[in-house]
């Protein structure tokens, strides 16, 4: 490791890193702009000037910009130098010469870099007597606000949006002293990953637009670390609380899972919980006045449990806390899945693959380190979209990483590398259903229906290990397109093969498999990834409870059973029919949810349910990585519980002795990890909830929290005693441990002089690498050593279009097919319209054009929506939108028919 | 005299001196604020009188606690005797000729026995409340009353020597034709200071002393208990002003435009009017000071004076 | 012996001692001090730290823009908020709290208020007989006047656009670029 001096003082750096990078990591407070972790230096901005010396007798020294120098073995440089200290205020007082004076109005201020890097290069006074730059601004959807007066030219914005996520819409326009950052004219910003430029912005002029509607600072807001609920990736975020309402969601940075960035669907698709659709009293339906205490409903929810048989109906969005717990009221053997026996079974699969060892579950981080993907049958931009940004990642950074060895040009540099690649990328092979907008970076991207994508599949497992059988009939283009993405892959280091359940095709996933087992060598680490539809579904499969059709077939032989349904609307996952059936057949049903939906109209019990921000509990995400989340805010009232409370109560009710019952959720996870083994390990994920750092608990609101003694003083002036959270070890107050906490309980990033989001580096032990205090990460799937696993040997047979009927695959969309994220009206603005997508070839054969009325059938079914054409997509399949509100689940992967 | 008249001249003293103790709280708080260029009461009924009432009420109503660490019967009792052995030197003093509860041979032995008898209320309150504040104040409260007791029956068998009794009335007479102020004028200046010592006023108010002894050995008393103390307090400054009145400053006596006791009134104002005057205008010496001050330079001078009086009233007499 | 007990002469002490009587003596036909309030009101310094009110600019808007400052700046946390934003994108508080029963007039708030729009007043009548009625809302805050800043419009000098000027007309306000234009 080389030693660099510091203001003569000796410091072991990286080899590899810059000096900004390099003094950040040591905790040194140098101010900087254009520079991001994730996206390398520029030397665009001047501000991280630094004095470097030639040698201990060299006084004189020279200037430079930090950002752009390597760390060199015995390198002198100098912080504090008056001379860099000059330059550095200078070039903030430049800056600041058209700066607006609004930081009053603006959404930043207080989460500011700009007034923190102000504030710590001294600038105070303003100098420059002449008059100010004004721009207009531009509206750019209901995502992000825009005001341009703001901008201080660091160019952060077009490199992320453009380099980092692919975006195309928005850039730097005009000349000299009057470039201009944003859309050539109004409209959406069309990237999924907008949203990351309200903090990737080191000013104000991209700031939340749905926050500036409920705007509060953020040194206001009780934030607690929290886990993102709208897809199975399981990102971090820290959502933050004031007045009783959910106000924003921001990153929350862990270095394996979604570092820097999060989706916009994560971002915005919070508001539900403030939705006036939540449920918030407890009602019994079968009385005249419904709302009931809890007292009331505890005594009924009583005789209903003791009285007749009951079964429980577990959630792929609810908790393992909450899962667990309704699987302990109703017994082991009266708990089944809540979701449709197609993706029952082919969740089933994928975890039996993983738990064999066999291949390695792969974590975001790897995948972004990956130098050939292999994409089959996932539309991952919809339903995983952070897997997609890290794929790009993948694809320019093995290229990138090529180019720093074939050259000297460090990893950092990244103007330089950009311009050394040109268009050089890693590989990428995206084979799909339908087109995707990371096919634009894809090597090769294929078009297909589900079985011939699981043959093509077999075909590279096939070239890639002789012990899968070959595929009989390959098309010539099919072979040679298998024989391109297998030389490919074995060439690749650390290739990882991403699939998912998305295809309702078997075939898909134990190709998958096949190809990552044959990449799998002791000189090659090869990965897999697959993707779930919900952000609990790996929790709820790994549980291997009966499906839903079980279910169904006992409330159908027992009469009168009484059902418990966990945060489930069935309806949602079952064809219309069979949900009806089951619960007409269901003598009682119970349910626990936290928004209204078409099974909660029919429950005789409605319990309320905590949304995940008032609510602790456990998810494990695709990758079987089990993570915690904290409650955020005590719900509105005193009956609204997470779910696995009141389920506990019940049983706790039930239950004839007092001790070894749980109450908290770590108690919750302990026992899970002994009824169940397959969880072991999972009580890691979080600590005690009596834990404490120093005797203190971790606070959830900063020390510049305000209003304490006002917020509530229009009820009583009297103020009440501080909220008690009895189930975790954080605390709602300012007072609590005043260093790091434990990198999965971090409420806020924070340190003086650093108070917007870019505290973060303060947190880490080297900017862009692991928190300070990491604590145990909890992977379900660990690896094993041992050789003969075996590979699949049933390719399926080709697909072939059918006469008058076609195969009915859903259709993702980012915004629109979350049942949560719906509620927020910024992403209800988003939804593209609801329309069936059919090939060329066969809206030609029908004689239909894009945007007539098309209906789907089968048995009984009828539902029409108005047509789209899609010219990739292959003859004989027909897709529909997956959980759009008011549109019900389909029988996805049947043949239908349609009629025009 | 009848009885009857007798039990309405022991009512009627009773009656007035309750009166002008309870009066005393306006007129100390006014006369203070005006030597302090304030107003004072002035808001309750005319001129403020009413605060009278309500600082009465307030004392009546105030809650009437008991310390649990207290000695219960000796924490009541103290109270009652300094209002009580007050009252009874009230005895002798002639008001005015026939107006005298009674006007006993040894009147000035009895107010000497009396007041002397004060001290015991003040130990016992302060030991008895149990509190090392109200201990302290008692203890000073001891030795304050046992040295300046000594001079102040000194001070006063000048007069005694010159009218050759210890009859008030009898003294009050002697002074026809001269006040005994003229002929006793040392005697008067002792009397004076260990009067103000003896009743506890400022500048001599050691034994409480709040910015000292947060109130000394009262410290613990609160509602009647404490007005008990207050109103001693207040008896104490009349009765030492209307003893200095018949002792030095011709009792009853004055030109005949006004009647005997509304001059013996009169001048008993003009003392406590000093009094508070003292009050307003010095501060509180320090506790060895004051000892000191009793035992150094007062006691030589009074027993100067006596020597000194003694010696002239032989040679007037010529014996 | 004597000037051990009384410092400065026992005799010239006494002389002090009954001077000091009777200079206080004469006090008696001084001037009183008192201020017979109610009836008579005190002159307060224009400064002086009493009840808090939100003032409105010249054009008659709310002059607070909900930046949350007095909040952070309170030292007993007795100033909770909303900020919101009308069609223009002017913002304004929704709510606007002050628990005056907490309240240390420490000013602060008005220290701390970038647009002069809270302010202490020379006003200390605020005695309640009622704890809660001291707690005031927006209504309670609000009055018709520029108070101690006349002239002072925020909405002038912030770059941002809320329907008080357009883009450009501020004071110290170019107009705004022309992106397509190269011209130097």
């Amino acid at each position: 490791m080389p030693t660099i001096y510091i203001d003569n003082k000796p410091y072991e750096v990286k080899a590899g890193k810059n000096l900004l990078e390099a003094s950040l990591g040591l905790g040194f407070d140098l101010p900087y702009f254009c520079w991001h972790p994730a996206m390398g230096s520029v030397g665009a901005c001047r501000q991280c000037a630094v004095k470097v010396f030639k040698d201990e007798q060299d006084s004189s020294g020279r200037l430079v910009m930090s950002c752009m120098e390597s760390v060199k073995d015995g390198l002198r440089m100098s912080i504090t130098d008056s001379t860099a200290k000059a330059f550095r205020e200078q070039v903030i007082e430049w800056l600041m010469t058209n700066h607006p004076h609004d930081c009053p109005v603006c959404d930043e201020g207080g989460n500011c870099h700009l007034q923190d890097m102000t504030v710590m290069t001294g600038h105070d006074y303003r100098r420059f007597e002449f008059k100010k730059r004004t721009y207009t601004n531009q509206y750019l959807g209901p995502l992000i606000h825009h005001e341009m007066n703001r901008c201080i030219q660091c160019y952060r914005c077009v490199r992320f949006y453009r380099d980092y996520v692919g975006g195309d819409d928005l850039d730097v326009f005009g000349a000299h002293n009057h470039v201009y950052f944003g859309r050539e004219q109004d409209g959406i910003l069309q990237s999924p990953f907008s949203g990351n430029l309200a903090e990737v912005c080191p000013t104000g002029v991209f700031t939340d637009k749905t926050l500036k509607k409920h705007y509060t600072r953020k040194w206001d807001l009780t934030t607690s670390p929290s886990i993102c609920q709208h897809c199975s990736l399981g990102c971090n975020i820290i959502a933050g609380e004031r007045y009783g309402q959910l106000r924003c969601i921001v990153n929350r940075y862990n270095s394996n899972v979604n570092g820097y960035f999060i989706c916009d669907k994560g971002r915005y698709g919070y508001e539900f919980v403030n939705s006036v659709n939540r449920i918030t009293e407890p009602l019994i339906r079968t009385r005249p006045v419904e709302a009931v205490d809890e007292a009331t409903a505890m005594g009924h929810l009583k005789s209903l449990v003791t009285s007749a048989p009951v079964i429980g109906i577990g959630s792929p969005r609810a908790s393992m806390e909450s899962n667990f717990a309704l699987m302990q009221l109703v017994g082991k053997d009266n708990f089944y899945q809540g979701i449709s026996d197609d993706t029952a079974y082919l969740e089933r699969r994928i975890v039996e693959l993983l738990q064999t060892g066999a291949v390695n579950s792969v974590a975001l981080k790897e995948i972004e380190a990956a130098d050939a993907v292999l994409v089959l049958g996932e539309d991952i931009w919809n339903t995983a979209p952070v897997m997609a940004l890290a794929v790009r990642q993948a694809v320019m950074k093995t290229a990138a990483a090529q180019a720093a060895q074939q050259t000297s040009l460090p990893a950092w540099h990244d103007a330089a590398i950009k311009e050394f690649v040109q268009n050089e990328k890693g590989f990428l092979a995206n084979i799909t259903v339908i087109a995707s907008p990371i096919d634009a970076i894809a090597a090769f991207s294929e078009h297909e229906a589900p079985d011939n994508i699981a043959r093509l599949g077999f075909a590279i497992a096939h070239l890639l290990n002789a012990a899968v059988p070959p595929v009989p009939g390959l098309t010539e283009r099919e072979a040679a397109t298998a024989k391109n993405i297998a030389g490919a892959l074995q060439q690749a280091k650390r290739p990882v093969v991403i699939s998912g359940t998305s295809c309702y095709n078997e075939g898909i996933i134990k190709a998958a498999f096949n190809i990552s087992l044959s990449l799998n060598r002791p000189e090659r680490k090869a990965g897999i990834a697959y993707v779930f539809p919900e952000c609990n579904s790996m929790g709820l499969a790994m549980m291997k409870a009966p499906p839903f059709e079980t279910a169904m077939q006992r409330v159908k032989t027992e009469n009168n059973c009484t059902a418990v349904i966990l945060e489930n609307d069935l309806y949602r996952y079952m064809p219309e029919g069979k949900a009806d059936d089951f619960i007409s057949h269901c003598g009682n049903l119970i349910v626990l949810d936290v928004l209204h939906n078409r099974t909660t109209a029919q429950a005789q019990v409605l319990i309320p349910a905590a949304s995940f921000a008032e609510a602790d509990g456990t998810l494990v995400n695709n990758e079987g990585r089990a993570q915690h989340f904290y409650q955020v805010y005590m719900p509105a009232n005193d009956r609204i519980k997470e779910s696995w409370k009141w389920l506990g109560n019940i049983k706790n009710m039930k239950a004839t002795i007092t001790n070894g019952l749980q109450h908290h959720p770590d108690e919750w996870l302990a026992a899970l990890e002994t009824t169940l083994p397959q969880f072991t390990n999972i009580a890691k994920v979080t600590p005690s909830h009596n834990f404490r750092i120093n005797g203190q608990p971790v606070p959830r609101e900063p020390h510049r929290y305000s209003g304490r003694t006002a917020i509530l003083a229009n009820i009583s002036v009297s103020e009440p005693r501080p909220l008690q959270d009895d189930d975790s070890p954080l605390t709602y107050t300012m007072e609590g441990y005043p260093g790091l906490p434990p990198a999965s309980m971090t409420p806020y990033f924070w340190a003086p002089g650093w108070n917007s989001g870019q505290a973060v580096n303060k947190y880490q032990a080297e900017p862009g690498g692991e928190l300070q205090e990491q604590d145990q990460q909890v992977c379900l799937f660990p690896g094993k050593e041992q050789e003969n696993f075996h590979f699949f040997k049933d390719s399926p047979e080709a697909f072939a279009a059918r006469q008058d009927k076609y195969l009915l695959l859903p259709q993702y969309q980012l915004f629109g097919s979350g049942e949560l994220s719906i509620y927020s009206t910024a992403i209800e603005e988003l939804v593209p319209q609801a329309c069936i997508i059919l090939s060329a070839k066969d809206a030609a054969d029908l004689g239909v054009v894009n945007g007539a009325p098309v209906t789907i059938e089968k048995n009984e079914l009828h539902y029409t929506l108005p047509l789209k054409i899609h010219d990739e997509l292959c003859s004989g399949i027909i897709l529909a939108p997956v959980g759009y509100r008011g549109i019900p689940a389909l029988p996805w992967g049947a043949w239908v028919k349609i009629m025009v | 005299m009848s009885v009857m008249q007798h039990i309405w001249i022991v009512l009627g003293v009773l009656f007035v001196l309750l009166n002008i103790a309870a009066g005393l709280i306006w007129v100390e708080r006014r006369l203070l604020a005006l030597w302090q260029d304030r107003l004072g009461p002035n808001r309750a009924g005319p001129l403020g009188l009413f605060i009278v009432l309500a600082d009465t009420l307030k004392l009546f109503f105030k809650e009437d606690w008991i310390p649990p660490f207290a000695d219960k019967w000796i924490f009541i009792t103290a109270p009652a005797i300094v209002v009580g052995s007050v009252l009874l030197s009230f005895v002798i003093i002639p008001f005015a000729p026939g107006i005298v509860v009674a006007d006993l041979n040894i009147g000035l032995l009895f107010f000497l026995a009396m007041s002397s008898l004060g001290v015991y209320s003040i130990v016992l309150g302060g030991w008895a409340s149990n509190n090392k504040y109200a201990l302290l104040g008692a203890l000073r409260g001891a030795s304050q009353m046992i040295a300046y007791e000594v001079f102040m029956g000194l001070s006063l068998m000048g007069v005694v020597m010159l009218t050759g009794s210890f009859k008030m009335g009898a003294i009050v007479e002697a002074q026809k034709d001269m006040w005994f102020i003229v002929t006793q004028p040392v005697g008067f200046f002792v009397f004076f200071i260990a009067g103000i010592a003896e009743t506890h006023r400022l500048p001599f108010d050691i034994p409480e002393a709040e910015s000292e002894l947060i109130a000394g050995y009262h410290a613990e008393y609160s509602g009647m208990k404490f007005g008990m103390f207050f109103i001693g307090e207040y008896l104490g400054i009349t009765l030492i002003s209307a003893m200095m009145v018949a002792l030095f400053f011709g009792g009853w006596l004055g030109p005949a435009f006004l009647p005997p006791l509304a001059w013996f009134a009169l001048k008993t104002f003009f003392f406590i009017g000093v009094f508070i005057l003292l009050r307003a205008s010095l501060p509180r010496p320090r506790y060895d000071q004051l000892i000191e001050y009793g035992w150094k330079i007062l006691l030589p001078v009074v027993l100067a004076n006596l020597m000194i009086t003694g010696a002239i009233a032989l040679w007037v007499r010529g014996e | 012996m004597l000037q051990n007990i009384l410092p400065g002469g026992g005799v010239s002490l006494m002389f002090s001692n009954l001077r000091t009587m009777w200079l206080v003596f004469l006090h008696l036909f001084r001037k009183k001090e008192t201020i017979q309030y109610p009836e008579e009101k005190i002159k307060l310094h224009p400064r002086w730290r009493g009840r808090i009110v939100l003032t409105k600019d010249p054009d008659g808007g709310e002059r607070c823009v909900g930046c949350y400052l007095c909040a952070a700046a309170c030292p007993v946390d007795c100033i909770a908020l909303q900020a919101t934003e009308d069609e223009n994108g002017r913002r304004y508080p929704e709510f606007f709290r002050i628990n005056f029963s907490r309240c240390i007039f420490c000013g602060y708030c008005e220290e701390a208020c970038p647009t002069y729009a809270i302010q202490l007043i020379p006003d200390f009548e605020m005695g309640e007989y009622n704890r809660q009625n001291l707690v005031f809302e927006k209504e309670d805050l609000l009055i018709n006047s520029e108070g101690k800043y006349p002239g002072y419009n925020f909405y002038k000098v912030a770059g941002m656009e809320a329907g008080v000027k357009a883009k450009g007309k501020g004071d110290n306000e170019e107009l705004p670029v022309d992106v397509k234009s190269l011209l130097p």
